[in-house]
């Protein structure tokens, strides 16, 4: 009998649908992940349901040039800002974690074609966290609409005028965002670097162009991949701001740039 | 199988493996022996194709690695350093390898039995230790039913149990007719194991042999003697190409000359010998003599008082 216990023929092979689902099982079997995607979700949810109870509660005691800067949207999409935190941690992760552990020589000896685990690796990630991310996004405008409906203020229709788009909008930012922050990190390919760059472009280098003179900030502002993404979601765009398609189809491009960099050089560099 | 021609692979300016030609031929054990740091690791990291060659090539089955379709059928490997990341479970791990190439999970049940890990393999691998990490290893080196089973010093962290286990495990493979390709910084590992053997030092090689050749032409090139007449004969035998190295008083080693040689000089002085023997070196010595000047990180000689 052969050592290997062969019960049949040999009959395997690597095909892009085999590396889907090899990435989906690596998604999933890690605790690391599932807890980003969980805390991601509850966030979304509870976030908005907070604001809502908390704006319900005050708004007696509101002034009318508060209640009218209130936007029943911006109390829906509130856990967006916060979940982009964590779905971009876990993106730039999905990949860093590979590199750190070593993980990444196994899944590069199984498929040492390379391309079809990045591009696995990213639409895996995409599906998984649009489909956590829509119905959380969902969620949260119904349920911050049922409470404030309870105290009969900021109601808005979901088929008024751009509601759908920005609520949808805001689960199709954080999908592109994470696959951003994971061709990052396939870049970077150490978790700190990776999540410093991210962190860098989202969160610390938008406030820091504040410093340059106005022209020049109005110029740059609007087209960086942070304010590109917000005007997929926003309500509401200023002159200096895109149109929520036009921001999508750039954010879109900053990560096709970023993805095909990440391909590039995955083929080239040794592991 | 897997045939190398003229490898070579730089690091910055340090040449990790420089000009490697060798063929690793199924149904037997090929041993790859040679010092820390000589470059195995960086070898078989050229073979599957992690790290692309400054120069020459590496075929396995007649193709370079990558191109074949169902690549772990070609070569199963178990690298140096770990290949596991350490949140995942043992059992997920070897899925998530085995679901790469469309394999079932029967296959994954049949691997986790046969290295012995059914009790743990619901546990994350970051709990494992040395020996059980060594068995995820080669767990996932024989997933593929490879032609070509590639082990990168198998034996290290394991118990005598286990290490006896790989001996076996590894004779079987060839037996079947598989090409088995095993590193290891340690002669008589390999001594016990290989029938070939390709011995490197500082990335080029020294041997490409079999075992017995190999004890065959490193013995007797040393000679013991001891006699009461010992400092007279010393001198006498001193000459180009002959090395003398005292062990103690009347006794001493003689490198360069056979026994017969010695004999008839002794006798034709008339000195008495107590003692005359070649000496059978292990294969350990014969590795250490062939490395010495090829290793890289050596400890200052001990003066001998």
């Amino acid at each position: 009998m052969s050592a290997l216990s062969t019960s049949m023929p040999f009959r395997g092979r690597v095909t892009q649908a085999h590396v889907v689902r090899s990435e989906l099982t690596k998604l999933t079997s890690l605790r690391s992940t599932r807890w980003s995607m969980l805390i991601a979700v509850v966030l979304t949810i509870a976030l908005p349901v907070i604001f809502a109870a908390v704006t319900a509660s005050r708004w007696s005691t509101m002034r009318l040039h508060e209640r009218l800067s209130r936007h029943p949207l911006d109390i829906a999409l509130a856990g967006v800002n916060i979940s982009q935190l964590a779905i971009g941690i876990l993106g730039v992760l999905v990949i860093t974690g590979e590199y750190s552990t070593g993980m990444i020589r196994a899944s590069l000896t199984a498929v040492p074609k390379r391309l079809p685990v990045l591009w696995a690796k990213l639409g895996v990630f995409a599906v998984v966290s649009f489909l956590l991310m829509l119905p959380s996004v969902l969620i949260a405008f119904a349920a911050s609409q049922a409470i404030l409906r309870n105290h009969h203020i900021l109601q808005i229709s979901f088929s008024a005028n751009g509601v759908a788009r920005s609520v949808v909008g805001g689960a199709v930012y954080l999908m592109l965002l994470g696959v951003f922050a994971l061709a990052l990190g396939a870049i970077a390919r150490n978790t700190a670097a990776g999540i410093g760059i991210f962190a860098a472009i989202f969160f610390v280098i938008p406030p820091l162009l504040n410093i340059l003179p106005t022209n020049w900030h109005d110029a740059i502002a609007g087209y960086l991949p942070d304010a590109a993404g917000r005007d997929i979601f926003a309500l509401t765009h200023g002159t200096h701001d895109l149109a929520p398609w036009p921001g999508f189809f750039l954010f879109c491009g900053y990560c096709a740039v970023t993805i095909a960099a990440a391909a590039v050089l995955l083929l080239r560099r040794d592991t | 199988m897997i045939e190398a021609q003229g490898l070579t692979k730089d690091y910055g300016d340090k040449r990790a493996v420089d000009g490697l030609s060798f063929t690793v031929q199924p149904g037997m054990v090929t041993g790859f022996l040679g010092p820390n740091g000589s470059g195995k690791s960086t070898t078989m990291r050229l073979i599957l194709g992690l790290d692309s060659p400054t120069a020459g090539e590496v075929t396995v089955n007649g193709k370079p690695y990558r191109d074949h379709a169902a690549p772990l059928h070609e070569v199963g490997a178990l690298l140096e350093a770990r290949s596991v990341h350490t949140g995942r479970t043992a059992y997920k791990h070897l899925l998530a390898l085995a679901q790469t190439h469309g394999l079932p999970r029967s296959r994954v049940d049949e691997m986790v039995e046969l290295v012995g890990l059914q009790d743990v393999a619901k546990k994350r691998a970051g709990t494992f230790s040395l020996g059980m990490g060594q068995r995820l290893g080669i767990a996932s080196a024989l997933l593929g039913d490879p032609h070509t089973v590639m082990l990168d010093e198998p034996v290290n962290g394991l118990d005598p149990e286990g290490i006896q286990w790989v001996r076996n495990l590894l004779r079987q493979l060839a037996a079947e007719g598989r090409a088995v390709f095993v590193s290891s910084h340690l002669m008589s590992e390999m001594a016990l194991t290989a029938d070939h053997l390709i011995v490197i030092g500082r990335g080029r090689k020294i041997a490409d042999t079999t075992v017995e050749e190999l004890i065959r032409q490193a013995s007797g090139m040393v000679v013991r003697v001891r006699s009461p007449q010992a400092d007279e004969l010393r001198h006498h035998l001193t000459g180009p190409g002959v090395t003398v190295v005292s062990l103690s008083p009347g006794l001493f080693d003689v490198n360069g000359l056979t026994a017969a040689q010695i004999g008839e000089a002794a006798a034709a002085n008339n000195w008495v010998l107590h003692e005359l023997t070649p000496q059978q070196v292990s294969l350990e010595q014969a590795f250490m003599e062939m490395t010495r000047d090829e290793v890289e990180f050596k400890a200052a000689e001990l003066e001998a008082a």
